[in-house]
């Protein structure tokens, strides 16, 4: 390998490192640009001005701090529930020969491998029935019920794999099948839940589709359908919508720095097994 | 493989296995969670293909006119002929592009982890946050104008999403740009599992890059591949966020999916019924491919 091609293969990647990181530094900066900047120079060019007052316009004017509060608050009891209860299943159906125990879970994975389209009128109309429609409840019970089958599929291969003495031993010193759950096979089972955390997160985070079906009222809209609406009450303040992008990306940059490695490592889950 | 664990170790207390009130409600709860909002919704999805609904009075029954009329539909075969159009672009360039850059950044070297990095990013990004960053970009005094300007090229200057000749692959390229992160991801983690003894065999025996490429590397992984073309599948038809988000599915219909022409009919128009058969055709798609993905799924846990 000479210094010769080392030095080309650098070249070529910085290139397309650049492609990819450029939209989003250019945004960045954007969205701390002048209103009377950009229309004098255009969205195109270089920045002539900083300011933040963008971000306070996005964070109160456009509703983005509330639509960031909504999304929190359907995202983080979404995984914790979906993740909970997908991992007792998954313990009942690796730990113990529950007749019928195949069927069931790879049932479960189908109908998460479902379009979601095939379910969003039923859905809507359910929805609307039990009082739950227009309701963050609602998004959060769509949520659960939509990435139930994925993740105990996902944890139900993990469990299968964990040694079997362990559970053996708790047995002989009397602990019940709660208490192999909670103190023996969940622990143990923490790297997974980990990578599944970080990636339902985003998942649940970014979804556009069931929020813009459940939920009607501006207020009660999660941060993506807000963002939308953004860009229509700003039409051409791009910095502004620029702020407003910014603001709906940073809980799940935030998510992504801090748990890299599970995340990624979510993300092959689903390569390798 | 591994087998699966017991905790009863005979064969005789095996048959006799009888769960627990507990273990059953570990199994139970979940499992009605998804039917009410999943399973007993999709039963639903099929009947009311078969009506007319306008979502307030009672669904009437129409027996199969819904697909007679969608079959007639220009629009519909329209978004059917996008979807496939996206699939072959979106699945295809995000396949090719993923394992180029997975090859490329494959080997621990300097530098790696920070490539890697800047590829991944825009992965954690929702599509809405992708579209409008992309939307920056065409607007007509935007980046992707001003490039074309600096390179002499102004002539193709266009309104990128408001043209019915490009809003399709206006559309398809920042869905590119999120979608190549994410399979380089899966191919990474393909390729680590790559045998590099075969590799080793292979390079001793006179095999060049591109032979060891194709005759080595390929073959091993051919698991992985299997996933990431059903998980494209299934994601091409799942596509909603990117189209609404920039074009909403036109002009004209023109960047029209199979996805959005369903949303608007239902929630736009109040079709509810039409809506659900264009759904059921999304879903008679996907259903080829998740029992394929079901069969490996069934041999690998047997």
């Amino acid at each position: 390998m000479g210094r010769l091609r080392t030095g080309g293969y650098h070249t070529a990647m910085i290139g397309v490192s650049l492609l990819w990181l450029g939209p989003i530094i250019w945004v960045v900066v954007l969205s701390t640009r002048t209103f009377d900047d950009i229309a004098t120079n255009g969205v195109g060019s270089l920045p002539h001005s900083f300011t933040l007052d963008t971000y306070v316009q996005a964070w109160t004017d456009g509703g983005q701090l509330q639509a960031l509060i909504n999304s929190l608050l359907v995202t983080v009891p979404a995984v914790l529930l979906s993740l909970g209860l997908a991992a007792m299943t998954a313990f009942a159906l690796s730990r113990f020969r529950i007749p019928g125990r195949r069927t069931i879970l790879l049932l479960m994975l189908a109908g998460n491998l479902l379009p979601p389209q095939i379910v969003l009128i039923p859905v809507s109309k359910f929805s609307e029935l039990t009082g739950l429609y227009d309701t963050l409840w609602a998004l959060i019970a769509v949520q659960v019920g939509f990435g139930l089958g994925f993740y105990t599929f996902v944890l139900h291969g993990f469990m299968r794999d964990l040694p079997n003495e362990i559970q053996e031993a708790a047995t002989i010193d009397g602990a019940g099948v709660g208490q192999i759950f909670t103190r023996v096979i969940l622990p143990l089972t923490r790297p997974a839940l980990a990578a599944l955390g970080a990636l339902s997160f985003t998942w649940i985070f970014n979804d556009l589709l069931w929020a813009i079906t459940v939920i009607r009222t501006e207020g009660t809209m999660p941060v993506t359908p807000a963002l939308l609406g953004l860009q229509g009450q700003f039409v051409s303040s791009w910095s502004v919508i620029a702020a407003g992008t910014v603001i709906a990306a940073v809980p799940t940059v935030a998510v992504f720095l801090g748990f890299q490695r599970h995340f990624i490592s979510g993300l092959a889950i689903g390569a390798v097994k | 493989m591994t087998t699966v664990i017991s905790t009863n170790s005979t064969a005789r207390r095996r048959r006799s296995f009888r769960p627990s009130p507990l273990l059953l409600t570990f199994v139970l709860v979940p499992f009605a969670i998804e039917s009410i909002w999943v399973f007993w919704p999709a039963i639903q999805g099929v009947f009311f293909s078969f009506t007319r609904w306008d979502g307030l009075s009672a669904p009437v029954p129409v027996g199969f006119d819904n697909y007679v009329e969608l079959a007639g539909d220009p629009v519909f075969r329209g978004a059917l002929g996008n979807s496939v159009l996206w699939l072959v672009l979106f699945g295809g360039l995000s396949i090719l592009g993923g394992f180029g850059m997975a090859l490329a950044l494959q080997r621990e070297r300097r530098g790696v982890g920070v490539y890697r990095a800047a590829l991944f990013l825009p992965v954690v990004f929702s599509m809405v946050v992708t579209a409008l960053v992309w939307r920056v970009f065409y607007q007509p005094d935007g980046l992707v104008d001003q490039v074309l300007t600096a390179v002499g090229l102004e002539h193709l200057i266009r309104p990128w999403l408001a043209d019915p000749e490009t809003a399709l692959y206006a559309v398809i390229i920042p869905a590119l740009w999120r979608q190549i992160g994410y399979i380089m991801v899966l191919y990474l983690a393909g390729l680590k599992a790559v045998d590099p003894a075969v590799h080793e065999a292979a390079k001793v025996d006179g095999a060049n890059n591109w032979q060891r490429l194709w005759h080595v590397t390929i073959p091993q992984l051919k698991g992985v591949n299997a996933v990431i073309l059903s998980v494209i599948v299934i994601d091409s038809l799942r596509s909603f966020d990117i189209v609404w988000a920039l074009t909403r599915g036109g002009p004209y219909h023109s960047s029209e999916l199979l996805s959005t022409y369903m949303y608007s009919a239902a929630f736009q128009s109040l079709r509810l019924g039409y809506g659900s058969a264009i759904a059921v055709v999304i879903f008679l798609l996907a259903l080829a491919v998740i029992i394929g993905y079901l069969v490996r799924a069934f041999r690998e846990e047997s």
